[in-house]
């Protein structure tokens, strides 16, 4: 299979909606009684009943709900578990939630939808089919992904409040025959079905095998969302309490009988094949079992392709050992060409792509461009680029697979379970069906843990061993072998009359990948010229928390600041002015200029800064001080309000803004992943930083509930941090920062001079 | 070589190379997990540790170094009777973890503190986190938890994280 590229994948699932006829039945198609065998553990005790294919309900009325969504600490599975419970009328003290098996049953056909469709509406009647012909393409790609912010705003919105209010229901017409009364007269609250006439109130579990019989409705009716009694409060996180004690089983924690350890590594230059090795000194540490070869596999899924280059593992007794002895291995990589390619000239080949404009593509065009820039009283231009960047999730990657009797069985965390199940059975040569995949909670995610090459070199392991193993990357492995946040460069011009409004804004970058919109403005400027190169490089593309919007945030919210102090405005004052027009970025903005006293004067050496972005559906506007001291700048506090239109936890969106937003400061204070002789320079953590605790700001989180379409929660925190913090840099010192990371830079060094850091 | 040493309060006999990292001894043979492996350099805390009640970085500390000694896990940190710790408890109570995979190093960290400073300011808390990483950048609800304990949160401290405005309109 190719590449699914957008535009094939649309293609491809409006085809098989139309041959499927319209006439299929989806996401709610499991039925009691027809269960795969491998939802039979599912069932939990001998009188449960799995009504729905999301939804348990024991015999003691306790409901739990199979959420389709992995952990990686964002607390999706409570945040899904409200929204369903709410439309169910569940108990929340007798809910339980869990993660549902990697199985077809559970493909996210909704997160393919919303992403592929981009958020296109569709007429409610049309919906089974489109459902129906996602659902099936779903299943077939293996699709079920965490990640764009998507898992509230898909799964939530489009299965989990389906599921519950279906079966809510089915729950009320069982009663309803049960009784022999009209099912006007029922009503439902806590778990409990009552008729207030006769005073009858039995619980849903009464019900439950009666629900075996009946269809549920894929288009059911909702709650008026102001009677929400769970969705919008504050249920604190099911998943904490395992959390403060040791006892959560992350995949690294595994033990399996007989189980061997192993540590990998690939060439430090990527896409080097393995052309000899010397393993004689590594199979002579204690310990050590095997030296066991990885060739190159490559597959391919909706996040693109995935290369999984030429390793070797050591595999030993523990993984101290395995890691040790590795150490010693002698291979011999191949020549790719890249060998003497650096960061410099990786941002000097974007210099000379953008200045060419070769095959220049536009992502928007409006108005005169020529006219506007020819006849304009003032021009002001900038050049801006950031770096590679990798993620560095806590827990390092790691995978255990036991492979027998043709059959395998993994253990991973993992943000693509049905799909790191196929691309393991391919390197397999297995069917999907002979995978059994247990999902683990992860420790982070960010985006990495959706590519499956680690997975697959534990598969491969376990099968060349015929022992179970534990494949744990070193954090220096992980370091250099990432698949990373691109570096890219960025130019942009903009037009002022001789009144000082800005006319036009002209910006070229370098790769576009998704969200499309990122590079866009929310400003309404009469003339607009948004556009791309392509200018390759051989360092491998990964999504990163909020993707091309961490990039394209710092660029366009620091221009724009530039463009205000070129107007001689209050750059608040601003952005006020272009957007009469966006009435909810105007709340938004306005909000973080009054909680955080925008207009308010500060002392010598302080500063502060804006930023407006919308991402993955939600508006954060943030506000940052600082205090530039001896060349270095201390982050004092950040204010950030969020649109998501409907915040379902409250208290973990605040938390996704803070992580977000931590996020995006390492990156912006420290992260910085350079390029030296083809190979990634830095290794761990003490030259690849991360914000620790004396620099992590106060962070105060406003959340306004528009009432509009809720949007993500996971990465809007993140692309507003790094401009805002640069704006309120150019506050506190006049230097303006167009390149990060920041501690690049000694800011008392620039400003004796005058002009621009980086 | 065999090494001996108390872990939680039990005593443990290990034969393992000497110069085996604790980290590994303890995930391994004792098959206790709840510390957690991040950098193996000492540099993000993910492996702490309390060794003779002082915080410790288990993946550079060799078994050989603790021969009788007391290491206290994540596992050992509640008195035991069912009940947490505090800081556990201010740990739920301020929803602290996203991943948790930082959180047993950050909590036996946070109890060394406690146990010899039980009302720390911010800079004393500063010190004593500074080499606990946090991914997932929960370190003001870190901060926030730890002064709770024994009550030494300001007012504003122990506001709500977070105001939410506008009604429930899905």
């Amino acid at each position: 299979m190719g590449k699914w590229t957008r535009r094939a994948f649309i293609a491809t699932g409006i085809t098989t909606g139309l041959a499927a006829g319209g006439g299929v039945v989806v996401g709610i198609a499991l039925r009691p009684g027809n269960q795969v065998k491998e939802l039979a553990p599912k069932l939990g005790e001998e009188n449960g009943k799995l009504v729905h294919t999301y939804i348990r309900i024991d015999s003691d009325n306790t409901i739990t709900a199979l959420i389709p969504q992995a952990e990686l600490g964002q607390g999706v599975q409570t945040s899904l578990g409200q929204m369903l419970a709410e439309e169910l009328d569940a108990d929340w003290n007798h809910f339980e939630m869990e993660e549902a098996p990697a199985l077809g049953e559970y493909a996210t056909y909704s997160v393919g939808r919303a992403f592929l469709l981009a958020g296109v509406d569709f007429p409610d009647f049309a919906i089974p089919s489109i459902d129906g012909a996602f659902m099936r393409v779903a299943d077939s790609l293996n699709l079920q992904i965490t990640g764009g912010s998507m898992s509230v705003r898909t799964t939530g919105v489009l299965a989990m409040r389906t599921a519950g209010a279906a079966t809510r229901e089915m729950l009320l017409q069982a009663a309803a025959e049960t009784w022999k009364i009209p099912v006007s007269e029922i009503t439902t609250e806590n778990s409990h079905v009552m008729h207030a006439t006769s005073g009858r109130r039995e619980p849903y579990a009464a019900f439950a095998s009666r629900l075996a019989d009946m269809t549920p409705s894929q288009l059911p009716t909702f709650k008026d969302p102001a009677d929400y009694k769970i969705v919008g409060t504050h249920k604190p996180r099911r998943d904490i309490p395992a959390k403060v004690d040791g006892s959560l089983k992350f995949s690294l924690d595994v033990r399996l009988p007989d189980m061997l350890y192993a540590s990998v590594m690939r060439s430090p230059v990527p896409g080097a094949s393995l052309l000899s090795l010397d393993d004689s000194e590594a199979r002579a540490i204690d310990g050590v079992t095997d030296v066991v070869v990885i060739p190159q596999a490559s597959v391919s899924s909706m996040v693109g392709e995935t290369l999984s280059t030429d390793a070797v593992a050591v595999v030993a007794d523990s993984y101290w050992s395995a890691n040790e002895a590795l150490k010693l291995l002698k291979p011999e990589w191949s020549v790719t060409g890249h060998e003497s390619i650096s960061s410099d000239q990786i941002f000097a080949q974007f210099e000379r792509d953008i200045a060419a404009q070769v095959e220049r593509k536009t992502d928007r065009v409006q108005g005169e461009v020529e006219t506007a820039f020819s006849t304009a009283a003032r021009v002001i231009d900038a050049d801006y680029h950031v770096p590679f960047l990798a993620h560095t999730c806590m827990e390092p990657l790691n995978a255990t697979a036991e492979v027998r009797n043709g059959s395998a069985e993994i253990w991973v965390g993992c943000q693509n379970p049905l799909g790191f199940r196929r691309d393991v059975a391919q390197i397999l040569g297995m069917d999907p069906e002979q995978v059994t995949l247990h999902n683990h909670a992860m420790g982070g995610g960010f985006g990495r843990k959706a590519r499956p090459d680690y997975a697959m070199q534990a598969a491969i392991l376990a099968q060349k061993v015929g022992k179970p193993v534990q494949l744990i990357w070193s954090r220096e492995e992980d370091v250099r072998q990432d698949f990373y946040r691109p570096a890219v460069q960025s130019r942009f011009r903009a037009a002022f009359d001789a009144d000082n409004n800005l006319l036009a804004w002209e910006n070229t970058y370098t790769n576009k990948n998704e969200p499309v919109e990122a590079p866009l403005i929310p400003y309404a400027v009469p003339t607009q010229d948004i556009g791309y190169v392509n200018s390759p490089v051989h360092v491998p593309f990964g999504a990163w928390r909020s993707v091309d919007h961490s990039q394209h945030g710092f660029f366009t919210e620091s221009f724009i600041d530039e463009a205000a102090y070129t107007a001689g405005q209050d750059p608040f004052e601003f952005r006020v002015g272009l957007l009469a027009d966006s009435p909810r970025h105007l709340a938004v903005l306005t909000r973080a200029a009054e909680e955080s006293l925008w207009s308010s004067p500060l002392p010598e050496g302080r500063g502060r800064g804006i930023s407006l972005q919308e991402s993955f559906g939600s508006i954060v506007a943030q506000v940052v001080e600082v205090t530039v001291e001896e060349g270095k700048v201390a982050v004092d506090r950040v204010v950030a309000v969020i649109d998501p239109g409907l915040a379902v936890a409250p208290d973990g969106m605040a938390a996704q803004l803070e992580s977000g937003i931590i996020y995006g400061l390492t990156a912006a204070m420290h992260g910085e992943i350079t390029i030296e002789n083809g190979a990634v320079a830095q290794s761990n953590f003490h030259d690849y930083q991360a914000v620790r605790m004396r620099e992590a700001p106060a962070i105060e989180t406003y959340v306004i509930n528009s009432g509009h379409k809720i949007g993500g929660a996971g990465e809007p925190g993140t692309p507003g941090i790094a401009p805002a913090l640069a704006n309120a840099v150019f506050n506190a010192t006049g230097m303006r920062v167009r390149q990060l990371p920041l501690d690049r830079f000694d800011l008392d060094y620039q400003a004796v001079e005058t002009g621009t850091v980086g | 070589m065999s090494t001996t040493f108390w872990v939680n309060g039990v005593q443990q006999t290990v034969d393992v190379d000497p110069s085996k990292p604790l980290l590994w001894v303890i995930r391994e043979q004792l098959e206790l997990t709840g510390t957690k492996f991040g950098c193996g350099i000492a540099q993000c805390g993910a492996c702490t540790v309390q060794i003779d009640g002082q915080a410790m970085r288990s993946c550079v500390t060799p078994v050989s170094a603790v021969a009788d000694k007391r290491v206290t896990t994540i596992e050992g940190l509640a008195p035991g009777n069912g009940e947490l710790h505090p800081l556990q408890q201010a740990w739920i109570e301020h929803q602290v973890p996203q991943c948790g995979y930082c959180q047993s190093g950050q909590l036996m960290s946070a109890a060394a503190l406690l146990a010899s400073n039980p009302s720390p300011n911010d800079d004393e808390i500063d010190a004593a986190m500074q080499g606990n990483i946090c991914r997932c950048g929960m370190y003001g609800r870190i901060r926030t938890a730890i002064k709770s304990v024994n009550n030494v949160a300001s007012a504003t401290e122990k506001k709500l994280y977070y105001s939410v405005a506008g009604v429930n309109h899905g």
